[in-house]
Formats: C-alpha cells, sequence, structure tokens
C-alpha cells in the first residue's frame, strides 16, 4: 500500500505538485493522467526519491520512504520510463538482470528469471537473450524495458508514459500484457499518461492532476459519471462519455439466454466493442461465446445503450 | 533498360579516376625531379641524379615500366583490391630501389660520400601512399585486418633495414655512427611521450568527470586548459624551467628524484600540461553523450552514484575518451621532439643537432621514427576505438 500524504514539490516560486494526498490499495492500478505539465512526473518521481519532495510524506506498507537509503528503497520499486532508457551497451539479457544483479542474486536465478520474464512478453529468449536493444523494434525495446523493471518481483511498480510512444495496436497489446502480468503478480502499479483512454482501461483508480493539484481521484465510472470539475469533465471529453463508460463493461455483464444471428461476439469483449458491432451490422442482438467458442447467450442493442446512460 | 546498362559497363574500364588524375600528376612531376641525391661529403650540397643515373640501366627501366603500370592503374576506375596491391608493390619497389641506388652511386670504399633520396623519390612515396590510404580507406577494413597491414608494413622495414639493403643511404650512415645514442633517445622519446599520456589520463579523467558532474567546476577547469593549449609549446618549455629549478634548489629531495630546471623533468610537465585538455574535454563531451533515459533508469533502477558511473556511464564514454587519448598520443609523440631543446633527450636530439650542423641526414635521423611512430599510433588507437565503440547495427 502506498500512502501519499500532502506531497509538495516546489521549484523556487513555482509550486509544481501542491499538497497531493492519495492510497493506493495492493494489486490495484492508479493512473495519474493530467496536461502536459500538470506534476504528473513529478509526483510519481517523489514516490522512489528521484526528486525530493519539498514537504508532505509518502509511506510504502506503512514505513516512511526516507527512512531507507534511496538506493535501496528504488531496488524495490520497479520504474520503467517512456523512451524505455534501456542500456544501450549491454545486451537484454544483462538490461533484465540489473536489478537482480544489484541486489546479489545468483547467477542461475538471474538467468531463469530472465527468460522467463523474455518469454511472459513473448520475446523467445533464446533469440532475444543477447540483443543488443539496437537490435529490437521500439515495442520490443519497450518491453524489455517493462521487463527490467518486473525483474526483481517488485511489489510495486512507477510507470511514466510507458506506452506512449507505441502505435495502437502493439499499445493494446503491450496494455493487456500488462494487466495480465499485473494479475498474475499482484503486482501495485502507479501509472502516468495523458491519454484518458488509456487510463479508463487500466486503472482500478484514476488521479486527474491539473497545474500540480489532485482534483479527483476515484474509479474510472466515477470520474466519468461524476467528473468533480468541469475541467475533469473535459479531460474526459464530453461527447465521449457514454462511449468511455461503454467500455469499462463487459460482454459477459449483459448476456441473456436466447438465440441469435450472424457472427458471435467473445464475452470478455467490451460493451463499447459489441455496440459497435451492433450498428456497423445492423443488428439488434448479437451471439455471445465465452473464451471456447461456446455458445453462451445472446446480447441485447437495447440493454448495451441503456448501460451508457448516466449512472444515477 | 538492358542496353543502357550493358553501353554503361561498357564505358567503365575507361572512366577515369579523380584521385588517379592526382597521383599520376604528381608522378609526372617527380620524373622531372632527381631521384637521388650524392654528396662527396656530409655537408656539401648535393648532385642531382636522375632515375637512370641512379640506378643500374636494368632495374632503372624495370622500375620505370613498373611506374607507368602503376600510373595506368590509379589512373582509371579498377578494383579497389588491386589499387592496393599494385600500392603496396611500387612502394615496396621504390624502397628496394634507393637502397640500391645509394650502393650503385657511393663509389665502393667510400665511407664520407652520402647518398639520401631526392625529390622525385619523396614525391612517388607521397603519389603511391596516397594510392594506398585511398584504397584501405575504400575497403572499409575491419580494424585488426588495418593493425594486420599495420604490422605487415612494420615487418617488410624491419627485413629492409635488417638486411642491409638501405645500409649506403644517408640516413641509415647516420644511424651507423650513433647506433646506441639512438635507441636511448628513442626510449626518452617514448618515455616521455607515454609517461605524460598515463598522466594525463590518471589525472585527466576524474577531472573531467568532476567538470561534467559540477557545472561550478566545468568552465574554469576549461577554460584554464584551453588557455595552456594556446601556449606555443617553446614557449611552455622554457617558462617551467625557473619554477622547476626553484623546486629542485629550495625542497628538499627533490633533486634526487630527477626534479631539475631542465631536462626531462619540465618537459615531461609541459607535455602532461597540454595533454589534459583533450582527456578532459573529451570525458565530458563522452559523459555529456550519455542518454539522459539511460541515467535516469540506472538511478530509477537503484544504482548507487559510483555504480551508475561505472557500470553506465564510463562504459557508454569509454570510445569518446579512447578518442581523447589517441588525439594526445600522436600530439605528443610529436611535440615530445622539442623536449631535446631544454635537455629533455629524445629524437629531437638529432633533429635539432642536425638543424645545427645543417645536416639533414641528421635530421632525418630524428624526423623519420618521430613520424613513423605519431603514424603507427594513430592507426592502431583508431582501430582500438572502432573496436570499443557500439556496433553500428544499420545494414547496407
Ligand atoms: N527541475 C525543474 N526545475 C524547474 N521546474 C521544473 C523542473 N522539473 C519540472 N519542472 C516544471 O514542473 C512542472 C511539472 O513537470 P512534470 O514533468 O511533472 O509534468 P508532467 O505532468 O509529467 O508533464 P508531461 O505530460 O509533459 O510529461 C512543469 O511546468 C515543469 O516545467
Ligand atoms: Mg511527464
Amino acid at each position: 500500500m502506498i500512502e501519499i500524504e500532502a506531497l509538495t514539490k516546489d521549484y523556487l516560486e513555482l509550486t509544481v505538485v501542491d499538497r497531493v494526498s492519495l492510497t493506493v490499495a495492493d494489486g490495484e492500478i492508479a493512473v495519474i493522467v493530467g496536461t502536459s505539465g500538470s506534476g504528473k512526473t513529478t509526483l510519481l518521481r517523489m514516490i522512489n526519491r528521484l526528486i525530493e519532495p519539498t514537504s508532505g510524506t509518502v509511506k510504502i506498507d506503512g514505513q516512511d520512504t526516507r527512512a531507507v537509503p534511496a538506493f535501496e528503497l528504488r531496488r524495490r520499486i520497479g520504474y520503467a520510463i517512456q523512451g524505455h532508457g534501456l542500456f544501450p551497451h549491454r545486451t537484454v539479457g544483462q538490461n533484465i538482470a540489473t536489478v537482480p544483479t544489484l541486489l546479489g542474486w545468483d547467477k542461475a536465478k538471474i538467468a531463469a528469471r530472465v527468460d522467463e520474464l523474455l518469454e511472459l512478453f513473448q520475446l523467445p529468449a533464446a533469440e532475444f537473450r543477447d540483443r543488443m536493444p539496437s537490435e529490437l523494434s521500439g515495442g520490443q525495446q519497450q518491453r524489455v524495458g517493462v521487463a527490467r523493471a518486473l525483474a526483481a518481483e517488485p511489489k510495486l511498480l512507477l510507470m511514466d508514459e510507458p506506452f506512449g510512444a507505441l502505435d495502437p495496436i502493439i499499445r493494446a497489446k503491450a496494455q493487456s500484457d500488462l494487466l495480465a502480468i499485473q494479475k498474475r503478480f499482484g503486482t501495485t502499479i502507479v501509472l502516468v499518461t495523458h491519454d484518458m483512454e488509456e487510463a479508463i482501461h487500466l486503472g482500478s483508480r484514476i488521479a486527474v492532476m491539473d497545474r500540480g493539484k489532485l482534483l479527483q481521484y476515484a474509479p474510472p465510472d466515477e470520474i466519468i459519471a461524476r467528473p468533480a470539475t468541469p475541467f475533469v469533465a473535459e479531460l474526459i471529453g464530453t461527447g465521449e462519455r457514454p462511449f468511455r463508460l461503454l467500455s469499462l463493461g463487459k460482454v459477459r455483464d449483459l448476456v441473456e439466454p436466447g438465440p441469435a444471428q450472424g457472427e458471435p461476439i467473445s464475452a470478455d469483449a467490451s460493451l463499447r466493442d459489441a455496440y459497435a458491432e451492433c450498428l456497423w451490422t445492423g443488428r439488434e442482438m448479437l451471439p455471445v461465446v465465452d473464451a471456447d467458442g461456446a455458445s453462451i447467450g445472446r446480447i441485447r442493442r437495447d440493454d448495451i445503450a441503456h448501460k451508457a446512460e448516466r449512472p444515477q | 533498360m538492358t542496353d543502357i546498362s550493358v553501353s554503361h559497363s561498357r564505358r567503365v574500364p575507361f572512366t577515369v579516376d579523380k584521385l588517379g588524375v592526382l597521383i599520376a600528376a604528381l608522378a609526372a612531376v617527380a620524373a622531372f625531379l632527381p631521384f637521388a641525391a650524392f654528396r662527396a661529403n656530409r655537408i656539401v650540397l648535393g648532385e642531382a641524379k636522375g632515375l637512370f643515373a641512379a640506378l643500374p640501366g636494368w632495374e632503372a627501366a624495370v622500375l620505370a615500366i613498373v611506374l607507368a603500370a602503376g600510373i595506368g592503374i590509379a589512373l582509371f576506375r579498377t578494383p579497389t583490391l588491386w589499387r592496393l596491391a599494385t600500392s603496396l608493390v611500387v612502394l615496396a619497389l621504390l624502397f628496394v630501389a634507393i637502397g640500391h641506388a645509394g650502393s650503385f652511386l657511393t663509389p665502393p670504399g667510400d665511407k664520407i660520400a652520402r647518398v639520401s633520396p631526392g625529390a622525385g623519390f619523396w614525391l612517388l612515396i607521397f603519389a603511391f601512399a596516397l594510392l594506398a590510404a585511398d584504397a584501405i580507406a575504400r575497403l572499409k577494413l575491419k580494424p585488426w585486418t588495418r593493425i594486420g597491414v599495420l604490422a605487415a608494413v612494420a615487418l617488410f622495414f624491419a627485413v629492409l633495414l635488417g638486411s642491409g639493403t638501405l645500409n649506403d643511404l644517408s640516413i641509415l650512415r647516420e644511424y651507423a655512427n650513433r647506433g646506441d645514442t639512438f635507441w636511448r633517445e628513442a626510449q626518452t622519446h617514448l618515455a616521455l611521450a607515454l609517461g605524460s599520456l598515463a598522466a594525463a589520463t590518471v589525472a585527466g579523467i576524474p577531472i573531467g568527470i568532476l567538470c561534467h558532474r559540477s557545472d561550478a567546476w566545468r568552465a574554469p577547469v576549461l577554460n584554464v586548459l584551453n588557455a595552456i593549449q594556446t601556449i606555443p609549446s617553446i614557449a611552455l618549455f622554457g617558462l617551467l624551467i625557473a619554477p622547476l629549478a626553484w623546486v629542485a634548489a629550495n625542497i628538499p629531495g627533490a633533486s634526487a628524484v630527477g626534479i631539475s630546471g631542465i631536462g626531462a623533468a619540465p618537459a615531461m610537465v609541459a607535455l602532461f600540461a597540454y595533454s589534459l585538455l583533450p582527456v578532459v574535454a573529451n570525458t565530458v563531451v563522452g559523459l555529456d553523450g550519455v542518454p539522459p533515459a539511460a541515467n535516469d533508469a540506472a538511478k530509477g533502477m537503484g544504482m548507487t552514484d559510483w555504480q551508475r558511473l561505472t557500470t553506465v556511464e564510463f562504459p557508454l564514454a569509454f570510445p569518446v575518451i579512447l578518442t581523447g587519448i589517441r588525439i594526445v598520443l600522436v600530439q605528443n609523440i610529436g611535440l615530445a621532439t622539442i623536449a631535446a631543446l631544454i635537455g629533455g633527450g629524445g629524437f629531437g636530439v638529432f633533429v635539432f643537432q642536425g638543424v645545427g650542423q645543417t645536416a639533414m641526414d641528421l635530421v632525418l635521423l630524428g624526423a623519420v621514427p618521430t613520424v613513423a611512430l605519431a603514424f603507427a599510433a594513430a592507426v592502431v588507437l583508431d582501430a582500438t576505438v572502432e573496436m570499443v565503440s557500439p556496433k553500428d547495427t544499420r545494414r547496407d
């Protein structure tokens, strides 16, 4: 658990993070969104003390982060940044092994961990372990960057626009990889982005920042339904609100028994995708299948539309 | 389309190479210049000898034919490997020929007469060395291959000198008179150049790191080093005489460890002072060039400052630092010549004695090894820099 209490950062006269307080529970993904220059990166970097706060406290599992030397603190916290920051003179394997090596793990354990992570990110270890970072595509570099951040099995992972430079398809893939891995290890994640779509897709809670202040910190549905200020509403995009709500729900939630015509949709697809499919193919309802392809019922267009209404 | 390419490829053998034109022009000029010079003794004016006067007839004819063929290959667009082979063969023959000219022109038993290479010989060497350098550059040889070529050239000269072929040339006559001194001064020369380099590396890298980390130090330190660099070398050597003489006279034990106003100590200090700027500046530039994201990631993953310096910053900056060391080594091999002026020894001893006695042969005895050393150092260090630099992964 991370408890941030009245955290403030001043640069001379300028307050770039202004008395921000928020708590991230174990296993949650907290996403910080806001316009450029709103203080997201500064807030994130104060958690692992890459930036020393002017005032306020950060506690991780009840312990003040200032109680241990900064380098020790950082070895326990995964850190992934935009542009990956891979060491260009070290192989992919050596990059991933950075923190385990600093922690003095034995060689066999490090090698096993490197291979496990590479496979987890769908980079066959035999092929990628000994490559140099410059021999990877941008998307592969990004994945290695995240794998490196996870190498020492940190309970907490900080990510600053980790998917910023990726094209939409690779980005979606990287996001779902991250969700799968987060589920598997129960990692607590604080992630910075300025993409609202990404925030809603990944976040269990979203923190909206503007000019150093935390405007709202709430689960995505609440942010969409009840934006605390006009700025938050604007950030979500008023015209996008119903669709953002739909993207939070799964087809599974609205399945009813009965037949339907045409191409089926997966129970794990978002309601937004299902609604788009209804509109595009002019159907009132869609057959629903589970992961194995077995039919489990149908979903109605009207039910989906109803879900897009503002919650009361 | 095929027609065009056929007619095009037909024209290729007759295409003139731009550098080849220059080489041919140089060789043509060389033909009108003396190949060797004969002097009855060491300091009288020389008597110019053309190619056919300097060598036995058939040898001169063979050399002329080989030269003509070499110029032809240089002049037209020919495969690069041919050009390299041609240039090396011509250069080797030229050196053998000048040795033979020495024996041919010197009357039997005459120990005073001097035969030295003439302007024509040097110009031919220059022209074909140009061809060799161009071919080597075009072949994009791997670092190890370049070092191999250098070793082969060194071996060739070792054999040539060992065989006595060149013994009748004036420069080797000078050597024969001073064999012991030559090797002693060679040692001194290397000790001056390498010792000052080692000291500058040991001191310069930490100073560079300090300048990189602290803006307060950066400007003043680099300005002072820049200023030192602009002092003319003779002046700097001279400037050190007084303070070092004072140290030797006033600090107990200083003169016992070899410090004095003249000799090797001020030479070493001056070379060290000149060496600092390239080492410090390249260390700063190298460290500045480390990607900020890599540095940020290193900090973020919990490296201490020392770990970050040794495992991320320094390895990434190393090729640039080594480039600085290369500059220093080549520069110091040349500058160490001036040490002789203040009694510091080295190859400069021959150069300045030669100038004093107006004996060009003696000047060459100091200058030729200096140039050869500087050249070899440049080749070896360039290759090393390339080897430690990150591989260029672009495939073309
Ligand atoms: N070292 C510094 N000195 C002075 N001002 C700074 C410093 N670092 C950041 N700032 C300022 O603090 C503000 C917040 O910066 P921060 O990097 O946290 O923004 P951000 O929300 O991450 O923006 P972006 O989305 O563009 O990354 C900016 O106005 C920036 O100019
Ligand atoms: Mg930022």
